[in-house]
């Protein structure tokens, strides 16, 4: 864009001093969010790792524009999610942390729900969920609904929904958590090859370090309430030691 | 859900069930009918007239063009009072949904109005208004408001937040948050809703008509009891009856099959 030679990129996701509560009827405010600022690159596959409870879909709701920062500001690609939100459509896509199918569609029914948004024909939607729910090893049950599908089907629905839209900014909630081992390989496997390949910039959260290591080019560890406790890079030459240290660290902030 | 008794030999596999099926819709009217016979053939037929009598005026009226008029009108005003009050009952509930203050404000005058008896608004719409079918329409369309409003505002706050936050992430217009979440996840309920409303207002109809109108199954009622003609004042019932139960039969219909979608526990409740 405007971008002249020396300045750098403007990052996809900003936090700048971002501080989020919630309100607790009858015992005052809880902090889910403290004094945060973060800053995502185009292109980066960012792990967020942390306790239980400590805000991470409290952030990625941020992002999403469906919290506003009681502090601080939130900007994605320059915007404010929350107060611009219609301008994100096509740009931001979501796999929740529970899969959230719309229990009166179909599987490619609610693989089509983003598709419709954009105003694609009913045949092209129809393709490309068609062609999602392929890739996810879901052919065969475009036409279940949800309820008659198992929790990881229901899952994998809820991932081919979100990549289906070809955004450029993907936030995943724990995504491959409701998967069996090989089934969740496979997955992170194209998941990473996906995001590279399109140049996305992918966001998503985990609790496990080994599928931190394997999808993230970095990872960012989060202290309860939501704040950096470590940040580091993963390059693919790390050796074995490095690995080892960079583990022991995230599980000593993990336990702190 | 499908049963797997033991069938009769020879019998081909649809029938039994077929038949079981049909005998269960027909079993409660036939014992209705066998009580009614019995009090009939105990008591004088001007206070109890025998069935084939009563069926014999039911048709007379079916094929009467004069007479099937009135029902035909009855239905009318049934429908025109239930469609009124349902669309201005939604605008309510939605702009009640919007906005914490109107809700404040509007809440209790519904309130209010529901407690006002039926024969009140009657009352209130014959001092009030000359026009016949204007009459009975606002008789029907306060009389059922207040509940359609309660019942739509029931319907949009049970929206699931979690949903409706997925499909807000995708961005849609307003439009398309109606089409994709708010109107299926309401549906339900609406159906629910036109089912008690339809009891009720094929109630207030009756007595609308009752003192208020020159034709319609009310008003031809209070002709039976002129004349204490008791076949009559059962016959002209049984048109509204068979009304209402074919259009519950209709919305019974329609909710198993649109909403096929849910799932149901093997156990039941
Ligand atoms: N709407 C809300 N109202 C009040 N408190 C909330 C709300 N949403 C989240 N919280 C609180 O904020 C904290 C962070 O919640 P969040 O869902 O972001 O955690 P998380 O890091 O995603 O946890 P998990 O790994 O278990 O999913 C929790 O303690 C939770 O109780
Ligand atoms: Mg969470």
């Amino acid at each position: 864009m405007t971008a002249g030679p020396g300045r750098l990129e403007e990052p996809v996701v900003r936090f700048d001093r971002v501080t989020k509560l919630f309100e607790r009827p009858g015992e005052g405010t809880f902090r889910a969010v403290d004094d945060l600022s973060l800053e995502i690159h185009a292109g980066t596959r960012v792990a967020l790792l942390g306790k239980t409870g400590c805000g991470k879909s409290t952030m990625f709701n941020m992002i999403a524009g469906l919290l506003d920062p009681t502090e601080g500001t939130v900007t994605v690609n320059g915007r404010d999610p929350f107060r611009e939100f219609d301008s994100f459509r096509g740009k931001l896509a979501v796999v929740f942390q529970n899969d959230r199918l719309l229990p009166w569609r179909t599987a490619i029914g609610n693989v089509e729900i983003g598709l419709e948004m954009l105003g694609l024909a009913p045949q092209e939607r129809h393709d490309m969920a068609q062609r999602w729910l392929t890739q996810l090893g879901l052919g065969g049950h475009e036409n279940d609904y949800p309820h008659a599908l198992s929790g990881g089907m229901r899952q994998r629905v809820s991932i081919a929904r979100a990549f289906a839209t070809n955004a450029g900014l993907l936030l995943c909630d724990e995504p491959f958590s409701a998967l069996d081992e090989i089934t969740g390989q496979r997955l992170r496997e194209e998941f990473v090859s996906l995001v590279r390949e399109k140049r996305k910039t992918a966001v998503f959260i985990t609790h496990s370090i080994n599928e931190a290591f394997q999808i993230g080019d970095r990872i960012v560890v989060l202290k309860r309430p939501a704040r950096i406790a470590y940040d580091v890079k993963i390059s693919p030459d790390l050796d074995a030691a490095e690995k080892e240290a960079i583990r022991a660290r995230i599980l000593d902030e993990l336990s702190a | 859900m499908s049963a797997t008794a033991p069938r009769p030999n020879g019998a081909p596999p649809g029938a039994v069930a077929a038949a079981r099926r049909y005998g269960e819709v027909v079993a409660p009217y036939l014992v209705l009918a066998a009580v009614w016979q019995l009090a009939a053939l105990a008591f004088p037929s001007y206070l109890f007239p025998p069935l084939d009598a009563v069926l014999a005026r039911f048709f007379a009226i079916v094929t009467s063009a004069k007479q099937f008029t009135d029902v035909l009108a009855t239905l009318w005003r049934i429908l025109a009072g239930l469609a009124g009050a349902f669309l201005i009952g939604g605008v309510i509930a939605f702009v009640m949904a919007q906005s914490r203050t109107m809700d404040r404000f509007l809440a209790p005058i519904l309130t209010f109005f529901q407690g006002i008896p039926a024969l009140s608004w009657v009352v209130f719409a014959i001092i009030w208004i000359h026009g016949i079918e204007l009459r009975i329409f606002v008789i029907m369309v306060m009389t059922t408001l207040p509940a359609f409003t309660f019942q739509i505002l029931g319907a949009l706050r049970a929206i699931s937040k979690d949903l409706f936050e997925m499909v807000l992430s995708f961005r849609p217009t307003r439009w398309g948050r109606f089409r994709v979440m708010v109107l299926p996840s309401i549906l339900p309920d609406i159906l629910t809703a036109w089912k008690v409303n339809l009891g009720n207002a094929s109630r207030v109809v009756v007595v609308a008509e009752l003192v208020g109108a020159t034709g319609g199954i009310g008003y031809e009622l209070l002709q039976q009891q002129q004349l204490f003609d008791m076949t009559g004042a059962l016959a002209w019932t049984l048109q509204l009856v068979f009304f209402v139960l074919l259009v519950q039969r209709l919305l019974a219909w329609i909710e198993t099959h649109a909403f096929r979608y849910r799932a149901a526990s093997e156990h039941s409740l």
